[in-house]
């Protein structure tokens, strides 16, 4: 089983409509939306959620104002000044769990924390893993995590070839969660100079974790001179550039449909993702 | 007044916004920008800051002086991450994984954990043609990026403006950065995917209390339904950018919207004001 994830460094390059499409190109896959903070794959493959599970995950701190005497020893020693006025703000609450261990009234307690939601759904394109991360939750790393390991054991019980996920934006937590030991990262990028730069950093961060990554440029014809630039920095760096999209409103139009767009539209858009699934599935 | 820029779906526009805001403010108001996108800063492409000053950010992990140390295994009980272990003789810390919460070095009974520095990112500071700017980088292949967001709001000056640029998402990035804004700018665009993700950013800064307001950006690309949306929210567009292949190849060259068309300027100060408003309303009311 290959895993491919889709990444871009920087947000709104075209990550969701690429791997829709993949899904709709691919034969034997499982696909996984690792943005679980901010999840769109589902708008496009129409899934029927076919099992849907709680996420615990991390802890939270609780005082238990009977016993609490206000000695104030944790807000004293809380690093994310999580605690103020004897009271527990639960968004800065990292749940470290050192104001429990030192409370001298044993009036803090840590508590489980449901952070949210993972689903396994059937799409007609094949099964999908995906997720919804609670608002303003922590520990969106740790989803992803369990989203891949679903995606994975899926991929090996009906022996298919490959997981697809599509990556969340950024170079933080969830993104090395997406992609470290995944077989290949796909970057999507698109010839802005602040796409260039995002391009830079996140394919530092595919480097840092040993995983091979290979670039297409979306949208290539919005400024030429660019996308040579991204060309040039990709030879110097030996990474391949398998595709080059054209700006197309196609795109958009078939987000609005909730289908993907190489079956909206048989134009170059969709000529290019087909040529781009032919580079990532090459043996 | 702290203006955050955000967004749910990355790529709708929260740079062109941002960078655009604090130009067309900046002659008549004390000002500061910060860019607290610190895994992918922007900001900084546009504006060509000349950078005068910069920290380093740090967590401060456990360092575990093996002469003192009993093997007794309190910090590795203590450890909400699983960054320390003891194995047999050995104590193997795991600093990659550690918040620097400073449990184990208190709690170690022979006080045989100190701390020290490991950098995760930089903060850096200048003048950016008139603009007071400030951002974040998070070093690549770091996992966390809320200390080094936590250590650019550090720079907000509570007297004036400060504009602050959120990363995409609605997880504890954009929960740092967006936390104790006077109004939050949700940055969207007019398709399902602008939708969905704006509704989970309208949950987020609701639960946060913040006041919030919608630039719909690349007008006219979709549907109606995030106009829709936020007229049964009642949500007020505040500013509406249309799909203009020029505005997009402006961007791409890394040239705000105020500088390669002016007629901006008054639109984004306009914005402004329609922004104070809200929060002067909202602050007399409170006051009530």
């Amino acid at each position: 089983m290959r895993e491919v994830v889709v990444l871009s460094g920087k947000g709104g390059t075209g990550k969701t409509s690429i791997v829709g499409s993949l899904a709709a190109l691919a034969k034997s896959k499982v696909l996984a939306d690792c943005d679980v903070d901010a999840a769109d794959l589902h708008l496009l493959l129409s899934p029927s959620v076919k099992q849907e599970n709680e996420f615990w995950s991390g802890q939270l701190a609780c005082i238990d104002e009977e016993k609490c005497t206000q000695c104030g020893l944790c807000q004293e020693l809380c690093r994310f000044d999580a605690i103020k006025d004897y009271m527990v703000d639960p968004v800065a609450c990292e749940g470290c769990g050192f104001c429990s261990h030192i409370c001298p009234e044993e009036a803090i307690t840590m508590r489980e924390n449901m952070s949210g939601h993972w689903f396994i759904s059937d799409t007609k394109y094949g099964p999908l893993v995906h997720a919804r991360l609670g608002i303003a939750q922590e520990n969106s790393g740790k989803l992803v995590a369990q989203v891949r390991q679903q995606a994975r054991r899926i991929a090996q019980e009906r022996g298919l070839e490959y997981t697809i996920s599509d990556g969340p934006p950024g170079i933080g937590c969830p993104v090395i969660s997406s992609l470290s030991g995944a077989s290949l990262a796909l970057m999507v990028a698109e010839p802005t100079l602040s796409g260039i730069h995002d391009l830079e950093r996140v394919l530092g961060v595919s480097g840092h974790f040993g995983v091979p990554a290979t670039v297409a440029i979306n949208k290539y014809d919005l400024n030429e001179d660019n996308t040579r630039r991204i060309e040039d920095y990709c030879k110097e760096q030996g990474i391949e550039v398998a595709a080059k999209i054209p700006f197309d409103n196609a795109v958009t139009e078939a987000i609005v449909r909730g289908v993907p767009v190489v079956e909206y539209a048989d134009g170059r858009v969709s000529r290019e993702i087909v040529g781009l699934w032919g580079v990532i599935s090459r043996p | 007044m702290i203006i955050s820029i955000a967004s749910g779906k990355g790529g709708t526009g929260k740079t062109l916004v941002a960078t655009s805001l604090a130009l067309a403010l900046k002659d008549n108001h004390k000002l500061r920008l910060l860019d607290g996108d610190v895994e992918e800063p922007n900001d900084h492409v546009f504006l060509k800051p000349d950078i005068s000053g910069s920290e380093p950010v740090f967590i401060p992990v456990p360092r575990i002086d093996e002469a003192r140390c009993t093997r007794c295994g309190k910090c590795a009980e203590v450890c909400a991450y699983n960054a320390i272990a003891v194995l047999g003789e050995h104590v193997l810390t795991f600093s990659e994984l550690c918040h620097g919460c400073g449990a184990c070095s208190y709690l170690c009974p022979e006080k045989a954990i100190t701390e020290e520095n490991r950098q995760t990112g930089v903060v850096e500071w200048g003048d950016a043609d008139g603009i007071d700017f400030v951002q974040g980088k998070l070093t690549v292949g770091e996992a966390m990026a809320p200390p080094v967001i936590r250590q650019v709001k550090k720079h907000i000056d509570s007297e004036g403006i400060a504009i602050i640029d959120s990363p995409p998402g609605t997880s504890c990035p954009v929960v740092e950065t967006i936390e104790g804004s006077d109004f939050c700018l949700l940055v969207t665009e007019p398709t399902p995917f602008g939708l969905n993700d704006l509704v989970l950013a309208v949950e987020t800064v609701r639960q946060l209390g913040i006041a919030c307001g919608v630039v719909l950006n690349r007008a006219g690309v979709g549907d109606d339904r995030v106009e829709e949306y936020c007229r049964q929210e009642n949500i007020p567009i505040l500013l509406t950018i249309p799909l203009d292949t020029e505005i997009a190849r402006l961007y791409s060259r890394g040239i705000t919207l105020v500088e390669g068309m002016p007629e901006w300027q008054e639109k984004f100060v306009g914005l402004f004001a329609k922004i104070k408003e809200i929060v002067d309303a909202r602050s007399r009311s409170l006051k009530r």
